[in-house]
């Protein structure tokens, strides 16, 4: 199966949850920032964690922990704002740290494995083989539509 | 072609497309005018057409351009006296601004579009020998004058000599003239503006009121004489500002109303009707996003009424109205609202249609219709699914109808009201915001959170404090109410509809109250703070927000932060003020009908225990006796007396409802209250009669126990009230059935 048509990406910005490496389009973030106050909503989905005014902006914030199924954030730390663009406005990916921008390489990139299971399943677009680890492609559209499959 | 050709063409759309809306009304105005026609409108339609067909033929619609021509011809008789507007010859006309229209709307392909039927149409008015429609307008003939010579000599239509031309006065040609220098005037001093530079324009202006929050709350914490004035000129220019901005994206309602009388005069064509529409406050504004919202429930409430309300002729004479019906669009301010009417002198709803009609389609039981009132039941039309009209026609009646109206309606913030008298009309009234972007707001906490409550929701501020908080707030079956001068309110916690966990930042002993009005229900929201009123510019909600109901928007406060906008209808129903389903503004979650709020009610008040109270609606009672014990004698387990001769079965009704009895009845007589229900008799065992009173009958709480209906405040007492039908339907064993239908 050719990969081309999957990973469209030339340029991946990259960031890290659980020391596991992830990567977005590059041409999708808008910005990235450090850790701003945000206004809690009170009944909003479990994954959604809050409201950024960013420059008169409104972002919602998405903690992408919670949206992998991953665990909580350890008290204490700080996490980052990845800010992307949709057509819904601006949305925030809160992520551990931030990684470098990656240039994709075709000749490395893999579907996700079948034996991925679970809410990951859906968000991830493939791998990419790098030297010393794993970079996993998340699929934007998919993350930040939290009413879908969210478990 | 070049872009400047381009930019012909658009500009030549947009223009032509505004001449022929106003051409449309022009005409039916002329239509009314049948003797003595303003000459001065006809010579504005006529130059509206000629305008059209000028710049047609410049560009090289030459479709257009000839159809726009004929029309502009028989203008020319028109505003020469030698045509009268005629319904045939109005009717023409409209037919052909029509397809102008449509040749607009598909320029590309208008060349190659046939238009020959209106040609021809058009031919036969200015020449009605050589067709079978000759009216009353032969006989007249064509003196050309001014531009048209060249036209009319080019295309050899017959001329002939007509008297009446000359009766034109030379005083007319100047004053048209001065006529034109007015119109170049008001041209000049108008200019065309994209609607999204006024939308970019109105959003900038919401980003400066937001900085300047910000900026008055930082002065005011600096305390510097020298920036608070300077904060203080911002503060007023920006509000300036902001209502200028907000003037721009204004426009008068009528621009709306006006495709109205063409549409009602067509339908009532169809319909074999004859109608008359009024327009009063045509010239009252509102935004244009609101405009745009508006338009289709507008259109839709119009046309149900000239399909619906209104009778056809002969109805009407006979039932002594003119036969001429009358539709009626009021639009008006009242606080801070824009409030529009829809009113016909039709034969209004026929409410016992609407009943059968509710019942079959399963949106409501029999019980629930008999016990409504008869506004309650008109209201039913606002149901999803409900169609009256008995078979579907191409004017209305699909079944879409009425709750797509108020749908849309509340979907922007307003609310529709219908009031039906039978025989004498109906009025539809509509209320709506002035505006979305930046509203007035009350901003409240709770949890840690500030929230921002739209000021059209609020009604009153309520703050307990002391032993108050204890003593007024009260419990039924779980549910906390507050008596609001002698009403049940039911009160909502804004923390536990939020779920939140977070310790209150109020001491115990203060209870802050918002009261809230949503579907014309009202409730008690219960936060921990009341901060303040502020403007507040209103932002839509994410894509992941959407499903969490309680919010409606979101927006920026003072000091930077976000807060959120919450949507009190939405707040209801997550409360469960408001039953989920569309009806509940009517029927309580259990299936029983509700009383109006302020239709007053005559009650008979008993007394059961030591201070249980419980009411009837004295319509329901039959008399009131006072039997005597030993006159008790028993049929089939049941207690039953005689009474005038028959059996009445006998119901002791504090036992019966689970309710602690105490009989202080010395002597040894019971009070019974006669009932009757289809053809059959009940007596009502119960302690004591207490009082008569009328009231109006405000149904807070629904009660879960069978044969209750709910809970009012009487005389300052809560009281339960009986639910009769409920009662008689519980103890309906076969036993009694068979007793009473010897009776």
């Amino acid at each position: 199966m050719s990969t081309t048509s999957q990973s469209p990406a030339s340029q991946l910005c990259t960031f890290y949850l659980e020391n596991q490496m992830f990567g977005i389009d590059v041409q999708s973030v808008q910005e990235v920032i450090r850790y701003q106050q945000m206004t809690d909503i009170p009944l909003a989905p479990d994954s959604v964690c809050g409201l950024i005014n960013l420059r008169g902006q409104i972002v919602t914030a998405i903690e992408l922990r919670r949206r992998l199924g991953l665990p909580d954030r350890p008290e204490g730390q700080l996490p980052m704002n990845v800010v992307v663009r949709s057509d819904d406005g601006a949305v925030s990916l809160l992520v551990d740290q931030i990684g470098d921008v990656q240039e994709s390489d075709e000749e490395n990139f893999e579907p996700p494995p079948e034996t991925l299971r679970g809410p990951t399943r859906q968000l991830i677009r493939g791998a990419y083989k790098m030297k010393d680890r794993l970079l996993l492609v998340l699929d934007t559209e998919r993350v930040i539509d939290v009413t879908s499959n969210v478990d | 072609m070049t872009i400047e050709d381009d930019e012909l063409i658009k500009d030549f759309i947009v223009e032509s497309q505004e001449h022929l809306s106003d051409v449309e009304s022009q005409l039916l105005t002329l239509e009314s005018q049948q003797d003595g026609i303003d000459i001065a409108l006809v010579n504005k339609v006529f130059r509206a057409v000629h305008s059209i067909k000028g710049a047609a033929g410049f560009l090289g619609f030459e479709v257009l351009e000839s159809l726009a021509h004929r029309g502009e011809e028989v203008l020319n008789r028109l505003r020469n006296n030698e045509m009268r507007p005629t319904n045939l010859v109005v009717n023409t006309l409209l037919k052909a601004t029509d397809r102008l229209k449509g040749l607009l709307d598909s320029l590309e392909t208008s060349n190659e579009q046939d238009v020959t039927e209106h040609i021809v149409a058009l031919e036969r008015l200015l020449n009605p020998d050589s067709g079978p429609d000759s009216g009353p307008d032969s006989g007249i003939v064509e003196i050309p004058d001014d531009e048209s010579i060249e036209e009319a000599t080019l295309e050899t239509v017959p001329e002939r000599v007509c008297d009446s031309a000359a009766q034109r006065k030379p005083t007319e040609s100047i004053s048209s003239v001065i006529h034109d220098a007015a119109i170049v005037s008001a041209v000049d001093s108008t200019i065309r503006v994209d609607v999204s530079l006024l939308d970019t324009l109105m959003t900038r202006v919401g980003e400066l009121v937001l900085a300047r929050n910000q900026i008055m709350q930082f002065t005011g914490e600096l305390g510097n004489t020298d920036l608070l004035r300077t904060t203080q000129r911002l503060n007023l220019i920006t509000t300036e500002l902001q209502e200028g901005v907000m003037k721009t994206r204004m426009q008068p309602i009528g621009n709306v109303w006006s495709k109205f009388p063409r549409l009602v005069r067509d339908l009532a064509a169809i319909c074999g009707k004859e109608v008359r529409i009024e327009m009063e406050g045509k010239a009252t504004e509102l935004d244009k996003t609101i405009i745009e919202a508006i338009k289709d429930p507008l259109t839709h409430l119009v046309r149900n009424t000239v399909d619906h309300g209104i009778e056809k002729p002969e109805v009407r004479r006979s039932t002594g109205k003119p036969v001429e019906g009358c539709l009626t669009l009021r639009a008006f301010h009242e606080g801070g609202q824009v409030i529009i009417d829809i009113s016909d002198d039709g034969a209004g709803l026929n409410l016992e249609r609407i009943k059968t009609k509710a019942i079959e389609k399963g949106l409501i039981s029999q019980e629930q219709v008999a016990r409504m009132q008869e506004q309650e039941i008109a209201q039913l039309i606002f149901l999803p699914g409900f169609s009256t009209a008995e078979k579907v026609s191409n004017v209305s009646g699909r079944g879409v109808g009425m709750d797509v109206v108020k749908t849309n309606i509340e979907k922007i913030g307003g609310s529709v009201d219908l009031q039906t008298r039978p025989g004498h009309g109906t009025t539809v009234k509509i209320k709506i915001p002035l505006t979305l972007a930046i509203i007035p707001a009350l901003i409240v906490s709770c949890a840690g959170n500030r929230f921002a409550i739209p000021q059209v929701n609020l009604l009153e501020l309520v703050r307990l404090e002391g032993e108050q908080t204890t003593k007024s707030i009260e419990w039924i079956q779980g549910a906390p109410v507050y008596r609001l001068r002698g009403r049940l309110l039911p009160l909502v916690y804004l923390r536990n509809v939020l779920k939140t966990n977070v310790a209150s930042e109020t001491p115990q002993d203060v209870i802050n109250i918002v009261i809230l009005r949503a579907d014309d229900r009202q409730f008690g929201l219960v936060v921990d703070r009341i901060n303040d009123t502020e403007e507040i510019v209103v932002k839509p909600l994410s894509k992941q927000l959407k499903g969490v109901a309680v919010y409606s928007g979101t927006t920026i406060m003072g000091d930077g932060k976000v807060a959120l906008i919450l949507d009190v209808l939405g707040l209801a129903y997550a409360s469960q003020v408001i039953s989920k389903m569309r009806d509940g503004a009517l029927v309580d979650p259990n299936g029983r009908a509700k009383d109006a709020d302020g239709e007053p009610q005559t009650l008979i008040i008993l007394g059961t225990g030591t201070s249980r109270r419980l009411a009837l609606p004295i319509s329901q009672v039959a008399r009131l006796e006072k039997i005597s014990k030993e006159a008790i004698e028993y049929a089939d387990h049941q207690e039953v007396v005689q009474y005038r001769g028959k059996i009445l079965p006998l119901i002791r009704l504090a036992s019966f409802l689970g309710l602690e009895s105490n009989d202080t009845s010395e002597d040894d007589l019971l009070n019974v209250v006669v009932y009757n229900e289809n053809e059959r008799s009940f007596g009502l065992v119960i302690d004591k009669i207490i009082d008569i009173v009328e009231t109006s009958l405000q149904l807070n709480h629904p009660s879960a126990r069978e044969g209750l209906l709910g809970s009012v405040v009487i005389h300052d007492r809560v009281t339960d009230l009986v639910d009769l039908p409920a009662v008689i339907r519980m103890i309906d064993c076969p036993s009694l059935s068979q007793l009473t239908s010897l009776v």
